[in-house]
């Protein structure tokens, strides 16, 4: 039987303010436990809740950068459910008038194949805090300083068909949110994680499957496993002659499993309704245009611009605009080295690219600055050393973080480019190699490879490849 | 609309009301009323007339400056808490 899997997710993108959404506490992350939690944090009594103006208009820019719909009254509401996380005993969320409805998000698929997925909504909520369980037996311990954080939760529909699909669409809202910089984006503190709704059905039906939801889960990786365990585990279910249950799982990566959270609460049951502490948040179109009117430069839009201005393959200028701190790199050192836009995309999405990945580092933290590549690369161009010297140069720039032409000096890599010791080389080549060279003049071309190899063996690396291809034609023809 | 014995039971446990069995019918009594009151309102002509989230009309929601007004007040604020530890709130296990 042949299976279609269905994935919706919802994303929860905590908001970059200095304060919390509702509280003028500090939303700093790593702080003493409790020390940022305040009277309207704590849910105590009588305290009413202000609305941070910073929390809606990030909110607005996110719904105008997806190209939906901006809700111009807006209600904020109260989602009951009773855990220590939130002491209020509701969540403060918007449920019938979010802020955010109706947008959508073109990703791009492995095959280079793009495809829409569509944003139901995305509204404004407060984050809760966290519940500690470790070597507390019979306890939990309650750390409210996340309780309050501004959120927005972005509810896609269930347009996604496969894992692939879905870590793509929340890649690319996670690179959205950073460069609208209303999102730090940091997963492994929590301040963008989603929920994975999925479910399966034979191919060919209409009617959805029976979900389970994923919860909160924090890389994009683990959204990937995730996802694929329960479509397997789904099927196995459905192909057993069994139903799946509608129920909320966890992800556990240790294990590489979703497993049943077994809920306090027999059904959720939230009897959200508005909350009488907050009026409808109501916004002009002046206010709306002035967000418009300020949106940075969008990935897509970016990515376009990449395209066109530098020559460069839609897949490069998607590489290059992946982030908006590397894509300002990368124009700085085309800006730097006065043009040579497809050599810096390729180092920057290649050898820079890597050595970032290797050592952990972001962008923002290179080894080797935009400066300082752009000094390796006008040696490249300039015929000083070749592309593969160049590696070595440029490995060494990150070990000492010194510049390209002191490394060059120091090492006397400096590429031979005059006739005479390449000549020479060549001659050394192939007095030493007879029997090669008998064979290659009576007709093995192929050979002419082993050569190249030898003398750059000779040259260490340092022959001038065109001239040396020149030279070794005319002098192996004899 | 009335309200059955298992309705009760249900708002009691999502409330968090520990009742007893004696009480549940006097409570879906009370509720019971409470409910026709408000059915009133199915009777009353609301053609055309838009759901209201709040009783203030011309009223909207005023929005705070992003700015940190609140210090570090935890030992205040723990002092009335039942159990704390290492600046956490303890509460009984809320998983298994």
């Amino acid at each position: 039987m042949a299976w279609e899997t269905v994935i919706g997710l919802e994303i929860h993108a905590q908001l970059a303010t200095r304060s919390k959404i509702f509280s003028g506490s500090a939303t700093a992350f790593g702080a003493a436990p409790n020390a940022q939690a305040n009277l309207v944090d704590l849910g105590y009594p009588g305290v009413l809740p202000v609305l941070n103006g910073a929390a809606v208009r990030m909110a607005v820019m996110f719904g105008l950068a997806i190209g939906a719909r901006i809700a111009q009254r807006s209600v904020f509401a109260r989602k009951n459910y009773f855990y220590p996380d939130l002491p209020k005993g509701y969540q403060i969320s918007q449920y019938e008038l979010p802020i955010v409805a109706g947008g959508q998000m073109d990703i791009v698929l492995e095959d280079g194949s793009a495809k829409r997925v569509g944003i139901t909504r995305a509204h404004l909520e407060e984050d809760a805090g966290k519940s500690l369980h470790e070597g507390l037996p019979g306890q939990s311990g309650i750390d409210l300083n996340r309780a309050g954080t501004p959120l927005i939760e972005i509810v896609s529909e269930p347009d996604m068909r496969s894992a692939k699909e879905a870590v793509a669409y929340m890649k690319k809202v996670h690179t959205l949110v950073r460069y609208l910089r209303i999102c730090d984006g940091n997963m492994q503190e929590g301040s963008f994680r989603c929920d994975a709704n999925v479910s399966v059905r034979q191919v060919g039906s209409e009617k959805l499957g029976t979900r389970a939801e994923i919860k909160n889960i924090n890389s994009f990786r683990f959204v990937e496993k995730a996802i694929n365990y329960e479509v397997a585990r789904q099927i196995e279910v459905l192909e057993g002659g069994g139903k799946v249950v509608q129920e909320t799982r966890l992800y556990d990566p240790d294990r590489a499993e979703t497993r049943s959270m077994r809920s306090k609460e027999e059904a959720n049951d939230y009897r959200y309704f508005p909350d009488p502490d907050l009026l409808p948040v109501e916004i002009d179109n002046a206010y709306i245009e002035g967000i418009r009117a300020q949106l940075p430069e969008l990935p897509d839009q970016k990515a376009q611009r990449f395209a066109t201005q530098y020559g460069l393959s839609h897949y490069d200028a998607l590489v290059l605009t992946a982030s908006s701190e590397l894509a300002d790199y990368f124009e700085q050192v085309v800006q730097k080295l006065g043009g040579e836009p497809k050599l810096a995309a390729n180092w920057v999405s290649g050898d820079l690219s890597g050595f970032l990945n290797r050592d952990g580092l972001e962008i923002t933290h290179s080894r080797v600055d935009a400066a300082a590549l752009a000094g390796l690369l006008a040696r490249v161009r300039d015929n000083t050393i070749s592309g593969k010297i160049a590696k070595d140069v440029f490995e060494a720039m990150w070990q000492d973080q010194q510049s390209a032409d002191a490394i060059i000096a120091a090492r006397g890599l400096q590429q031979i480019t005059d006739d005479g010791p390449i000549e020479q080389a060549i001659a050394a080549v192939m007095a030493a190699n007879p029997a090669q060279l008998a064979d290659y003049r009576s007709g093995k071309d192929k050979l002419f490879g082993f050569f190249v190899g030898q003398v750059m063996k000779a040259t260490q690396g340092k022959a001038n490849p065109a001239r040396l291809n020149e030279l070794l034609k005319k002098l192996l023809s004899g | 609309m009335s309200l059955s014995r298992r309705d009760i039971e249900n708002i009691a446990h999502l409330a968090r009301l520990g009742l007893s069995d004696a009480e549940v019918p006097v409570y879906a009594e009370s509720l019971n009323r409470i409910i026709a009151l408000v059915g009133e309102l199915d009777h009353a002509a609301t053609e055309g007339v838009l759901p209201m989230s709040h009783p203030l009309p011309g009223l909207t929601q005023r929005l705070r400056a992003d700015e940190v007004t609140e210090s570090d007040q935890r030992e205040l604020y723990q002092r009335n808490a039942a159990q704390v530890m290492a600046g956490l709130y303890l509460v009984p296990k809320v998983i298994e």
